[in-house]
């Protein structure tokens, strides 16, 4: 699985990491940090994750093709 | 296969509960009719973007809108309120006549701003309220006239207001009847760093004084506003922020308890009167008026954007499992959240600050834009918030988790 998270829309809500804190936390500047290709047993938590920000700047998607850079 | 369903579920309110609650009825199996009816001619939207960007960027505003999922098969009534409920007959009644019957129902009709108290003259041309898109683009335009504002009501929306009137460079002044904005949801210390936030930015902030009437010009639009104080401030527009009201009009007559909001059981099923539930109906958002476990089961109404989410999918969770034989719904039982961004301060809050009886600081810096505060009821933690320090949040919302699950609270 993959998240990325569109950091121009984010504005530090933190419902991720209320909702999955596996994945996003905060650095001490209060920037989102997160776990960019966390385990599957975590999908339905990062849907959740999804569903709760309040800008949507969360994408979750299955496959985790590193692709060009 | 499974039979067709042939059930009927109307949702009232296209908004964000309603939307929400719509979504998840759907993620959640139910395959029958869903009718969305909703007064605004709008598609759903988001409105905290109405205080804040949509007021002080540059450029053509556009409508924040609501995405809605591509598997949703609703049936929209937008442009049509509801007038009447008819619990017995299981009907809704539109303004334009229609009748709609229902298997189950979710009542999501949120709120509207308070306007003129009862009594009181109407009032002029130039004194607004904001709620929806279309106050939002009027507000916007009175604003870009440059005039002086006068904002009644430091809250949170008020204060977004007077921040972004101020950001586009108006002469803002903001008047508060309490003697910090805010004073009542999060106490002196975060109602003072606020008032401190304001003054830096340059608002004119007038706490402890009310307002007590309008100053009209030769042409009828307002010119002024009367302070209780006995002063009087020149104003071009005035936005009155003091509060809201639950949109609960359409449902006089239905039995249904809805003095302050729509009362609701732990599971947002609706009550009557009598404080009963009614069968097959379920509410969310800012219209419900819920026992709030934090403030020690006081019936309060929240009006956050994160409450009309979770209500919405914990709604529809209700519904379903009522009309299952083995449904067993779990308690609605989440931790209220709210945000709000002042002068580049992010104002993050977890639980329910203004049901606290201690404050705890545990970080003050206003030129650093920090803030942490941890607010206890009897000893027991109740909420915290921060301000730059969103990271600290997470903790003491897994607290206040834990309290509501075990019941403590
Ligand atoms: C300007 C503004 C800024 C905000 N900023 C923040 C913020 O920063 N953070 C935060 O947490 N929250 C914020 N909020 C609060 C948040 O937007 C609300 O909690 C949320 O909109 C509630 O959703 P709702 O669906 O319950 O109600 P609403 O969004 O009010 O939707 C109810 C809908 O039902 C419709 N309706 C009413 N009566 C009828 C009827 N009889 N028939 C048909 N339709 C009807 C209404 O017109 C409306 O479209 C803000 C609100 C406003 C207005
Ligand atoms: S919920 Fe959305 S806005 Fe909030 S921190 Fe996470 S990504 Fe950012």
């Amino acid at each position: 699985m993959q998240i990325t998270v569109d950091m121009t829309l984010c504005e530090s809500h933190g419902q991720c990491v209320f909702a999955a804190p596996e994945i996003f936390s905060f650095d001490d500047d209060d920037r989102l940090v997160h776990e960019a290709s966390p385990p599957d047993a975590l999908r339905d938590k990062a849907e959740k994750s999804a569903a709760v920000c309040p800008v949507r700047a969360i994408t979750v998607s299955p496959a985790s093709p590193p692709t060009a850079s | 296969m499974r039979a067709a369903d042939h059930r009927e579920l109307v949702v009232v309110g296209a908004s964000l509960a309603g939307l929400r609650a719509a979504r998840c009825l759907r993620e959640q199996g139910f395959t029958g009719a869903l009718t969305i009816v909703g007064d605004e001619p709008h598609p759903p939207y988001d409105r905290p973007p109405l205080s804040k960007r949509v007021l002080s960027a540059p450029g053509r505003p556009v409508r924040p809108e609501l995405p809605v999922p591509n598997g949703l098969r609703a049936r929209w009534l937008l442009g049509r309120a509801a007038v009447r409920l008819d619990p017995a007959a299981r009907a809704v009644t539109l303004a334009d006549g229609t009748r709609l019957t229902y298997d189950g129902l979710v009542v999501a009709t949120g709120s509207t701003a308070r306007g003129r108290p009862p009594g009181e003259p109407p009032l002029p041309p130039g004194v607004v309220t904001l709620r929806g898109w279309d106050d939002a683009l009027a507000l916007r335009a009175a604003l870009t006239e440059g005039h002086p504002l006068v904002v009644v009501g430091a809250g949170f929306l008020g204060g977004e207001i007077a921040a972004a009137a101020r950001e586009r460079g108006l002469d803002v002044t903001l008047v508060e009847a309490a003697s910090q904005p805010l004073e009542g949801a999060l106490g002196a210390t975060a109602g003072a760093y606020v008032a401190a936030l304001h003054r830096e930015a340059g608002i004119v902030l007038r706490t402890g004084t009310t307002v007590e009437g309008f100053l009209t010009g030769a042409d009828g639009r307002l010119a002024g506003v009367h302070l209780g104080d006995g002063t009087t401030v020149a104003a071009g527009t005035a936005v009155l922020a003091w509060g809201g009201v639950p949109s609960t009009g359409w449902l006089a007559g239905s039995g249904l308890a809805v003095d302050g909001g729509v009362h609701c059981d732990p599971w947002l099923r609706v009550l009557r009167t009598d404080g009963s539930a009614v069968p097959d109906v379920v509410a969310a958002g800012d219209v419900v008026r819920v026992p709030q476990p934090l403030a020690g089961g006081a019936r309060m109404a929240l009006g956050h954007w994160t409450n009309a989410v979770e209500q919405g999918a914990a709604a529809a969770a209700a519904l379903l499992a009522g009309q299952d034989p083995d449904g067993t719904p779990a308690p609605f039982r989440a931790v209220p959240s709210f945000w709000s961004d002042l002068h580049g301060a992010r104002i993050r809050s977890v639980g329910l600050p203004g049901a606290a009886d201690e404050t705890r600081v545990v970080e003050h810096d206003l030129t650093g834009r920090r803030l942490e505060i941890a607010y206890h009821r009897e000893g027991r933690l109740v909420g915290a918030l921060t301000v730059g320090r969103t990271g600290r949040l997470a903790s003491y919302r897994r607290a206040l988790e834990e309290h509501l699950a075990s019941g403590t609270v």
